[in-house]
């Protein structure tokens, strides 16, 4: 939670701006690649082990966090100025927890078989990095708008993460892709087999290794100079 | 008023809080319809689990109806009770609370018939207790009341990977065709056995490893839960010998 408030330091622009003007993009985008929570900031990395087992509850937990972000992100801007310093981070708190216990009561009330494979990790959210992270770094000090689209950018960011690992997982650990089967039975017939780690959390956190791998790679801003 | 002091601070944790006790609460009174649903259809499909068939919570109530023909509350002495109750809409664990506050003998207990070609299955509720809190789960008896015909387990939070596993298809398939009475007539219930029950075992079958005190829970609920419906089961078979 620590490390990021230096990644991205709060800039506020004196005048007006349109609602999706370059800068409000680039808070959209930025977390898809640039500073993306999970590969390059490395939070929720834990909830990224556990729910990416299948793509269907992957989705669910990312727009869920999404939720989350966004909406704790636009409240605590909203009333930024007049939350007393000292009780700050109990503020956010009652505020992510309150947004979290909601999502999970429509989840359970809607998809309850998502909710019921999602246990606690949708609970687990309060105490999600990314949510805490980003209303610190970036809702403290920013209006509501930007950052609003900042913590739906931070959700997009983690949501994109868990919808590769979870597509490859399920893909190789179960030879399905949202539940329905892509690995022909024929396949099956000649011997292939579904990889067993795949469906255990190691093999997340391989993915995820191999992602930041081939991110840093390509992407020029992150490669640290000798 | 500076928002920095003490004043300020009290009164904002103060209204911030009742803002948010009221909008919870209105949003799980409204929410609560649709979640008490879910839980009535999950029972039905862990119910039609035992017996073998998988549904989706769509069409769960449709086939509930369909396959279980007569629903039975039995109390403790091992009579049918008729007066209103209805077997599907007792909490099993409210009649065994009556067990520790004295009410033993107003226990009620339902059972689910299952028909199909004239031959009965009995699915009885089970309800324990695994490592972290409450195991439950469903064991479909044949009509000898002896051989077990299926079983569908589920837990409230279990250790995912171990304890948890007692809710996947390789455990629960395990049950089948094993029995509750040994040759003597003697109820002897089906044990989970660590490291591995025998192959000719009639009684057991085998562990999780690594989940041994929910695997241990299994066995105890088992044995406790079948327990309460012998004394029915004998009435049945007396009946039928008449």
């Amino acid at each position: 939670m620590s490390t990021e408030a230096t990644i991205q330091s709060p800039v506020v622009k004196k005048q007006k701006e349109s609602l999706l003007s370059p800068h409000n993009k680039k808070l959209l985008s930025d977390p898809l690649n640039d500073s993306n929570p999970i590969t390059v900031q490395v939070l929720g990395i834990c909830s990224a082990l556990a729910v990416t087992v299948q793509m269907k509850p992957s989705i669910v937990m990312a727009l869920s966090v999404m939720v989350v972000t966004g909406f704790s992100n636009l409240m605590i801007s909203a009333i930024r100025n007049i939350i007393p310093d000292r009780i700050r981070i109990i503020v956010q708190l009652v505020i992510v927890a309150s947004i979290v216990i909601l999502v999970d009561q429509v989840l359970k009330a809607f998809v309850y078989d998502v909710s019921k494979q999602l246990s606690v990790f949708v609970g687990l959210i309060i105490t999600n990095c990314i949510v805490m992270g980003r209303l610190e770094a970036f809702a403290m000090g920013n209006k509501p708008w930007p950052s609003f689209l900042d913590g739906i950018g931070n959700g997009l960011g983690y949501g994109l993460i868990l919808v590769i690992v979870s597509a490859i997982r399920e893909l190789f650990g179960s030879g399905r892709l949202m539940g329905f089967q892509v690995v022909p039975d024929f396949f099956y017939e000649r011997g292939y087999f579904n990889n067993g780690i795949a469906i255990l959390p190691p093999m997340a956190l391989i993915i995820v290794g191999i992602l930041i791998w081939i991110q840093r790679s390509r992407n020029t801003k992150l490669i640290e100079p000798e | 008023m500076d928002k920095n002091s003490s004043r300020f601070t009290f009164l904002f944790a103060s209204v911030m809080v009742v803002v948010f006790a009221v909008l919870l609460a209105v949003a799980a009174i409204a929410l609560g319809p649709f979640q008490a649903q879910n839980v009535k259809l999950e029972k039905m499909q862990n119910i039609l689990g035992s017996i073998g068939v998988q549904s989706e919570s769509k069409e769960a109530e449709k086939l509930f109806n369909q396959y279980i023909k007569e629903q039975v509350v039995v109390n403790s002495k091992g009579e049918k009770v008729t007066d209103g109750v209805q077997a599907f809409d007792i909490d099993l664990k409210k009649e065994m609370d009556k067990a520790k506050t004295g009410d033993g003998d107003k226990q009620l207990f339902p059972l689910f018939v299952f028909n199909k070609d004239s031959s009965y299955y009995y699915i009885i509720p089970v309800r324990g207790k695994g490592l972290w809190g409450p195991i439950w789960g469903y064991i479909a008896l044949k009509g000898d009341m002896n051989t077990v015909f299926g079983a569908s387990f589920d837990h409230k939070g279990e250790t995912p990977g171990l304890g948890a596993e007692i809710n996947t298809d390789e455990f629960e398939k395990q049950f089948a065709g094993k029995k509750v009475f040994d040759k003597t007539g003697k109820f002897v219930s089906v044990k989970v056995v660590k490291g591995g029950a025998a192959p000719e075992d009639l009684h057991g079958v085998d562990a999780i490893s690594g989940g041994t005190i929910t695997s241990n829970g299994v066995t105890e609920m088992l044995k406790r839960t079948i327990a309460y419906y012998i004394p029915y089961f004998k009435s049945i078979e007396k009946r039928a010998n008449q």
